[in-house]
């Protein structure tokens, strides 16, 4: 057990440095900004429609705050659920014990490829490189998910993890991949070559993998939310289905859906509903798989329900609104996160799920937010983002020490700010700024100013401050 | 009869680099009848620190805070982003109090407190608005300034396309994702320069500061004025250009 | 091996040692929304969708069975071997899953007839649930056209209206539309794995 959590993948630089080489990709900016655009404003009214939106969003939010209060009652009682309905259930400590009860139960069925629901437990889990390292592989069946495979490339976002990508990139990965090309880069077309090429596997494969939305305490009822119909293939059409769920999915009971179901479509693609939702509890004799596992992951989740402030995160039920309203990610893109999580909510999940004060890439997270809560104003299970945010900055710096010159920097002002008297004879020394100034402006100063006059004037520090001017004239 | 006592917390960037903010209101608000104080034991809010990271030394700066304000029958900060440091985060990291409770972002107390929209400014420009993300979405300000300056006598009122977006500035992150926060201030400086306005306007300096310091070293000739500025000029003494 | 359950519940107990008191769910939200024609909000909510829908009286069901399946051109439609006799129009081979049809003979079909268990008028939503009239899932799944009978009485308005109808330990499918996707340029656009048409007709 143990080892390197995969929910950030090794060897990415931290995120100023991964932003850079993102920035300058114009093509990829284009496309984050034509989708997020579009997205946005779709989100906006569909959300407008609804007049109780934000009584909907508090009901979201308390009943996750009873499930991750509760955790430990619900999750036996989704087990005894599940197992009475014909279900088995499986508990993984980490990634690698999820990883290997899945490839245990694939083997036991004697197959050599499996198909797989879109989901975000097993991509964070790295699920699939554990199943080719086990001689199996996983056919994404997804078409964001499908994209991102065929391409040997990474996700960017939660829901469309191949996003980064145009219609003319994508009809380019399928020329290079499928047997049958698209006709055209017009996404019907597109999605007409996803259908033939997936169609017999689906009709063919004994055992599918998926992650699930939600999955209900009270009854065992499984969850999951899709668009394609592939999900729908793969819950239904194969003899063993092996469901992989993060443990904070639970909702207690069936009519705690009555909420969710509203608020993650409207909030995600901007449906008043999303095109199919199936819901099943363990086995049903002649409709469906005939076995059915669910593998409970904890993976960092426990750790970051200890953390009072950070716990929130654990609500999210990964709709991507946050990312998609975000400014830092719509100018960077999602891979410059390095996690299957990007966007506001990676940047508070990863580090938390990463659980390692000193992993540099995980800390430089909190940092990739200009704190503006556009994120925090949709959510749609009201996670406090910023406030998360900068209290992960506050364990970062507890973790870096007092000794980096940001530290002594930071250490310095507090001193000065302390006294008002030693405040305003640094206003005083601050003032020789004008002697850099032409006009008024400064455009250079040495690092770490440099950052800011790189592209930035700076005002010259005028030769009166206010306190000054006050007690002049009104002290 | 007199007006309300209230205490001006000029915030650390204005009382050093934009004096002319403090000095704009504290004429507006006596114009409008209060009795103003600026008590020089104010430093900083302690938002610097507490965003990037350092609590232990943002809690003395609460703390500090809390002593200074508290005898006042209301603070007034020309900050979207401190009065919402002082709202929102000084509670946690304090407690908080009546200094905490009084606090108000410049545009709040002049529409909920004095209850004026039309505050006998007069600036014959052409303006356009950028509503700072704090005074947006922490302090929920939402269109007050905008009332405000509907009523300012002379001004052309130019809406700002996707003004809700962030310009990028977000303290530290400047410095530390400078590279994010200069392509989201390019988006918003084409923006400014499309509306064709002459002045841009907000109700923070830290973000004026840095989309200023954005147009000026492209030269647009677009100037940023604090929304104090704007609301202090008056005919017989109109916003000095000289200043900015 | 060795006890994943009981460590996991460990360190959630141990996680929760603070007793987090959350504040009590409140539900004041709109349950149920009255709307002056259910039906009429249903049918304009699914041709949102693209998805073709018909507003017919209950007797003319048969009919107008026979009529769209004319018009398709459809000859072989699979049924649940409980559809009421008269849906099953002439004209038509009707393949009813009863011995259960192979998988190969469900891709071959022209399409599928169903009932349904509820629809959602709000949000332009049918919800199969396996009982009458609508067979196991993977029946209006396979084939690429769906036909889909709603009765006037099975619409809720809203989504808890129609979730406290369901049976949640049934196998639900909720189906808004035909199968579509965001996944390019976050733009919907219909038709990948499930039916590519769906056809609805509401009788009252
Ligand atoms: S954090 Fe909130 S907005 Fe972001 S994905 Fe999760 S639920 Fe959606």
């Amino acid at each position: 057990m143990g080892g390197r959590n995969p929910v950030t993948w090794l060897g990415t630089p931290s995120f100023p440095k991964a932003a850079h080489d993102a920035l300058g990709d114009t093509q990829l900016r284009r496309n984050l900004r034509k989708a997020t655009t579009t997205i946005r404003g779709k989100r906006a009214s569909a959300v407008a429609e609804l007049a109780d939106w934000e009584r909907l969003r508090a009901a979201g939010a308390a009943i996750k705050d009873d499930v991750l209060a509760n955790l430990d009652t619900y999750l036996v009682r989704l087990e005894e659920a599940v197992t009475a309905r014909g279900g088995v259930v499986h508990w993984a400590r980490d990634a690698e014990e999820a990883n290997r009860i899945v490839l245990d139960l694939v083997r036991a069925e004697g197959a050599d490829e499996v198909v797989k629901v879109k989901s975000m437990a097993t991509a964070e889990i790295g699920l699939n490189e554990a199943l080719e390292a086990g001689g199996v592989r996983a056919v994404e069946t997804d078409l964001a998910e499908l994209i991102v495979q065929l391409g040997d490339d990474r996700p960017s976002h939660i829901l469309v993890p191949a996003i980064h990508r145009n219609r003319a990139e994508i009809r380019d990965v399928f020329r290079r991949r499928m047997a049958e090309p698209p006709a055209s880069d017009e996404p019907g077309d597109l999605a007409e070559a996803a259908r033939r090429h997936l169609r017999r596997k689906f009709l063919a494969t004994k055992v599918a993998i998926s992650g699930a939305n939600f999955a209900v305490a009270d009854t065992g009822s499984v969850v999951v939310v899709e668009s394609e119909g592939n999900g729908r293939m793969c819950l239904t059409l194969p003899e063993t289905l092996i469901t992989v769920m993060g443990l904070e999915k639970i909702v207690p009971s069936w009519p705690d859906l009555e909420v969710f179901l509203q608020l993650l479509p409207r909030s995600s693609t901007a449906e008043r509903m999303n095109p199919y939702t199936s819901v099943w509890s363990g086995v049903t004799p002649g409709d469906g798989p005939r076995r059915f596992h669910l593998v409970l992951l904890d993976n960092g989740r426990t750790a970051t329900l200890a953390d009072r402030v950070g716990r929130q995160a654990l609500r999210c039920i990964r709709c991507s609104a946050c990312l998609n309203v975000c400014p830092v990610y719509e100018r960077t893109g999602g891979q410059a996160y390095g996690s299957v999580y990007p966007g506001p909510i990676g940047a508070i999940l990863a580090p938390q799920l990463v659980d390692d004060p000193h992993d540099e890439q995980a800390a430089s997270l909190p940092y990739a937010s200009s704190l503006c809560g556009a994120c925090y104003e949709v959510c749609p299970v009201r996670i406090n983002i910023p406030e998360v945010l900068t209290h992960l900055r506050g364990k970062v710096v507890e973790a870096k020490g007092k000794r980096t010159p940001e530290a002594v920097a930071m250490a310095a002002a507090a001193w000065m700010f302390a006294d008002a008297r030693r405040y305003e004879v640094a206003q005083k020394a601050g003032s020789l700024s004008r002697f850099l100034a032409r006009d008024g402006r400064i455009s250079h100063l040495p690092w770490p100013g440099s950052k800011w006059t790189s592209s930035r004037d700076v005002p010259a520090v005028p030769k009166e401050s206010f306190r000054a001017w006050w007690r002049r004239n009104r002290g | 009869m007199t007006g309300p006592r209230v205490a001006l917390f000029a915030t650390c960037i204005t009382d050093t680099v934009y004096p002319e903010t403090a000095k704009a209101v504290l004429r507006l608000l006596e114009r409008l009848g209060c009795e103003v104080d600026f008590p020089l034991a104010q430093t900083c809010c302690g938002q610097m620190h507490f965003n990037t990271g350092y609590h232990d030394h943002a809690r003395p700066l609460a703390q500090a805070y809390a002593e200074v304000f508290a005898g006042y029958d209301y603070v007034v900060a020309p900050s979207g982003s401190c009065a919402g440091m002082v709202r929102e985060i000084h509670p946690g990291l304090a407690g908080t109090g009546p200094a905490v409770e009084r606090t108000y972002e410049l545009s709040e107390f002049l529409v909920d407190v004095l209850g004026v929209t039309d505050v006998g400014a007069y600036f014959p420009h052409r303006v356009t608005y950028h509503p700072t993300c704090h005074s947006l979405r922490m302090l929920g300000v939402g269109d007050r300034p905008l009332a405000l300056l509907r009523a300012v006598r002379g001004l052309e009122l130019v809406e700002l396309p996707q003004a809700e977006q962030c310009c990028g500035f977000g303290g530290t992150f400047a410095l530390k994702n400078a590279e994010t926060s200069t392509a989201m201030l390019a988006d918003k400086m084409r923006c400014v320069q499309d509306t064709g306005a002459q002045v841009l306007t907000a109700g923070d300096n830290s973000c004026l500061m840095h989309i200023g310091g954005g147009l000026s070293r492209l030269r647009t000739g677009v100037r940023t004025v604090h929304l104090a500025e704007v609301l202090a000029s008056t005919e017989e003494e109109p916003w000095a250009a000289a200043t900015r | 091996m060795d006890d994943a359950r009981g460590e996991i519940l460990a360190r959630v107990r141990a996680a929760l040692a603070d007793r987090p008191a959350p504040a009590a769910v409140v539900r004041d939200y709109e349950r149920s929304r009255s709307v002056p024609d259910p039906v009429g909000l249903l049918v304009e909510r699914v041709a949102d969708y693209k998805a073709i829908v018909h507003r017919v009286a209950e007797a003319e069901v048969p009919e107008r069975i026979a009529e769209r399946l004319a018009a398709r051109g459809v000859t072989t439609m699979a049924v649940p071997a409980d559809v009421p006799g008269p849906w099953r129009a002439p004209g038509v081979t009707w393949l009813p899953d009863e011995p259960p049809l192979a998988l190969a003979e469900l891709d071959g079909v022209g399409g599928v007839l169903t009932g349904c268990a509820a629809a959602i008028a709000e949000t332009g939503t049918i919800v199969l649930d396996a009982g009458a009239a609508q067979g196991r899932r993977m029946l209006s799944l396979v084939p690429d056209y769906h036909l889909c009978v709603v009765r006037a009485d099975q619409v809720a308005v809203s989504v808890p209206e129609a979730l406290a109808r369901l049976e949640p330990v049934r196998p639900l499918t909720f189906i808004s539309g035909p199968s579509a996707t965001s996944d390019i340029e976050l733009d919907r656009v219909e038709g990948v794995h499930g039916p590519r048409t769906l056809e609805v007709l509401v009788s009252e």
